[in-house]
């Protein structure tokens, strides 16, 4: 009678903790909704190759988590907070969809965010740029992962007024992103001694960028920094190699270049372009492993975006593993208590706003003289430590951090 | 130094001069708008793809067949053209004759088509293209520095251009093809494949913008969307400059071009724009353009 009292007993204890366990991952499932830009201009740095490392990450992780089976969904926010907005209502109202990867464009980033927080849901932020999604428009239901512009400012800019780069004219993409960046890169310039001698917003986008170049030329600053992105960025370098820029001794620095842009512009264009990056494929040995595997799957280098879509993809699964829950709250909190160590982040920690912090790198494209095949492109020159690197809290705007 | 509204004069010259090899771009690209408009009455929504196809051609021609760059100037646009050929008699023929509109919607599709193929087959971060080795560097002109590709471009291109306003105005291939697309019954009594006609015409229309990719692959991006920036831009030349009117597209544009480098050094933020308030002012005041037939 006593065995068939303690084997019931268990049995039923059994049934009810497989059922607490079973409450706490939402209908049985683990969704993960991938939205980033697939056709336009950032099709290349996230896009596409993202949705791989997404799905290697899933794929490394057994497809499962605690016996629940992970699912990918995906969509084109074509850069349109609009699209984007509907898309990810749709996601976590009707589709069950737990969290949102990839995120591009900041102001995709920032209108999905506050859906997200709305219906208390996940969003892990791995390609915007915008520093403001940590700071004023912080919530408590995402995390940004990779890098943002105040790094970029703070890593190049610093660096090149130290190296004696004192007079700067900056060519900025006249929209939010370009004027963060120059307010960014300003301040840093003369924090350093340096002076910011001239400025000029350009039409985003904008082809032809020669009138610019030979305004840039004429103003004769030590230093001509470019504050805008992709292709704007890429057609900038090349007209300043045509026209001779730094040949006749200017320094030309851009502040956001992802590797697809290097690759682009090759490292003849290219070479000798200081940039700060969050993680490089080539620099060290679990990048290189984790990079050649992605090669394998798509036949290109990995971007800093697409390590950290896989990396942040692991520690979110890792995080519902320990807790047993796939509740946002729950998963935020353990994805903050957990130090990140892995192929993307040596000692990289989420702050109580949402970012992640981790060492960020100084690079300079390689000459081709240097460069042995078509992705050996950088050489990193400086680590910069993740505290130096981004917005000390206690300059944060963020109401999580200043209504503590 | 001498200054004009606050900006030095050397200055000044040096985005003339830019104004007008990037007018010379303009002027090449409605050259064929025009053409198309103007002998078949077909609005080539296309041809921002087509111009960016003749420059995606030059570089993969180069990247797998080792095919030089002067070659290229050939070789790309006669490809793109045969492309050209094969939309208007496969496509465009189906639909001759019916409002305009038609010819602006499919050849729209058209142009999406070419382009979401290329940005999947070559992602967008743009194909990388070296420039000849002649024509690296460039002369200090003591105003500004001259890239000795950039005074290429103006050359040829203005050359083109002439050469086309030259044959259909003034040779009897010319005075064919106006004929045969003002009456084209008239002119298939004569004898004349007026259908032959038709397609070779939108053919060349889409030679010139393939030539104007292949001219512009050495200094630009070359992404699979770099047409469809220059296309709007293209249009309003040849609407300022008179739908149809060959001479008005290549005046317009290389006016365009000029108008737009002064916005850049006096008020960049406005250069995108300035463009179409010209047109919107010239329509105003000449609703059938600055070179256009009064309606």
């Amino acid at each position: 009678m006593t065995m068939i009292k303690k084997l019931l007993t268990t049995a039923i204890a059994t049934t009810l903790m497989a059922g607490a366990a079973q409450a706490q991952i939402s209908d049985d499932m683990v969704k993960i909704g991938y939205l980033a830009d697939m056709s336009g201009t950032y099709r290349d740095l996230a896009g596409p190759n993202g949705l791989i490392a997404l799905e290697m990450a899933v794929a490394d992780f057994g497809g499962q988590v605690n016996g629940k089976k992970i699912e990918i969904v995906s969509a084109d926010d074509r850069n349109s907070p609009d699209v984007a907005s509907s898309t990810a209502r749709r996601w976590v109202e009707n589709d069950n969809v737990d969290m949102v990867a990839g995120l591009v464009a900041s102001s995709v980033s920032i209108a999905v965010s506050d859906i997200l927080e709305e219906n208390g849901k996940l969003g892990i932020v791995s390609g915007s740029a915008a520093s403001s999604i940590t700071n004023e428009h912080c919530t408590p239901n995402h995390i940004h992962y990779v890098y943002d512009t105040y790094p970029l400012a703070n890593g190049t800019a610093s660096a090149i007024v130290k190296e004696g780069g004192k007079t700067w004219f900056i060519l900025t993409a006249d929209y939010a992103f370009g004027h963060a960046l120059e307010a960014d890169v300003t301040k840093v310039v003369e924090a350093n001694g340096g002076e910011v001698i001239g400025t000029i917003r350009h039409p985003f986008p904008t082809p032809d960028f020669s009138s610019f170049i030979l305004q840039a030329q004429g103003s004769g600053a030590d230093v001509v920094a470019l504050a805008n992105a992709g292709g704007d960025t890429t057609n900038a370098i090349t007209t300043a190699g045509e026209f001779g820029l730094t040949q006749s001794g200017q320094t030309l620095a851009a502040l956001l270049l992802f590797l697809t842009d290097v690759h682009a512009l090759g490292a003849e264009a290219a070479q000798g372009i200081q940039l700060t990056t969050g993680w490089y494929w080539d620099m060290n040995a679990d990048a290189r492993a984790w990079a050649d595997r992605f090669m394998e799957e798509t036949g290109v280098r990995p971007t800093m975006v697409h390590a950290g879509i896989y990396s942040s993809t692991m520690q979110y699964l890792n995080a519902i593993k320990a807790t047993g829950s796939d509740e946002a709250q729950a998963v935020r909190k353990q994805m903050m208590d957990t130090p990140i160590n892995d192929m993307f982040a040596t000692n990289g920690r989420i702050r109580e706003d949402g970012r992640m912090v981790h060492d960020m790198y100084l690079a300079q494209v390689k000459t081709p003289a240097e460069s042995t095949n078509e992705w050996d492109l950088y050489n990193i020159v400086r680590t910069i430590p993740a505290e130096e690197a981004f917005r000390p809290l206690s300059e944060s705007q963020c109401p999580l951090v200043t209504s503590k | 130094m001498s200054m004009i509204l606050g900006v030095p004069v050397a200055v000044l010259f040096g985005q003339l001069l830019l104004g007008l090899i990037n007018g010379a771009f303009y002027a090449l690209l409605s050259l064929g708008l025009a053409v198309i408009f103007g002998l078949l009455k077909i609005i080539n929504f296309a041809h921002g793809a087509l111009y960016m196809l003749g420059a995606m051609a030059t570089v993969i021609l180069f990247d797998t067949l080792g095919i030089s760059y002067w070659a290229a100037l050939f070789v790309a646009p006669i490809l793109v053209g045969c492309v050209g050929v094969a939309i208007e008699y496969f496509l465009l023929r189906k639909i001759a004759g019916q409002d305009h509109i038609y010819s602006l919607l499919l050849t729209f599709g058209v142009a999406l088509i070419i382009q979401g193929v290329l940005t999947n087959m070559y992602g967008v971060s743009g194909l990388r293209y070296s420039m000849p080795d002649v024509f690296k560097g460039g002369m200090n002109l003591g105003f500004m520095f001259l890239p000795y590709y950039r005074a290429w471009v103006i050359v040829i291109a203005l050359l083109v251009c002439f050469g086309t306003w030259f044959m259909i105005e003034k040779t009897k291939l010319g005075a064919y093809l106006r004929a045969g697309t003002e009456d084209s019954q008239l002119m298939q009594g004569f004898g004349i494949n007026v259908p032959l006609l038709v397609s070779l015409t939108y053919g060349f229309g889409v030679m010139l913008a393939a030539f104007a990719g292949a001219l512009a692959a050495p200094i630009y991006s070359v992404t699979p969307d770099m047409g469809s920036h220059i296309l709007i831009v293209v249009f309003a030349v040849v609407v300022i400059g008179g739908m149809g009117s060959i001479a008005g597209a290549i005046i317009t544009g290389v006016l365009m071009g000029v108008v737009e480098g002064l916005t850049k050094t006096f008020y960049p933020p406005a250069s995108s724009a300035v463009i179409f308030l010209v047109m919107v002012v010239v329509l105003f005041v000449r609703p059938s353009g600055l070179f256009g037939k009064e309606a």
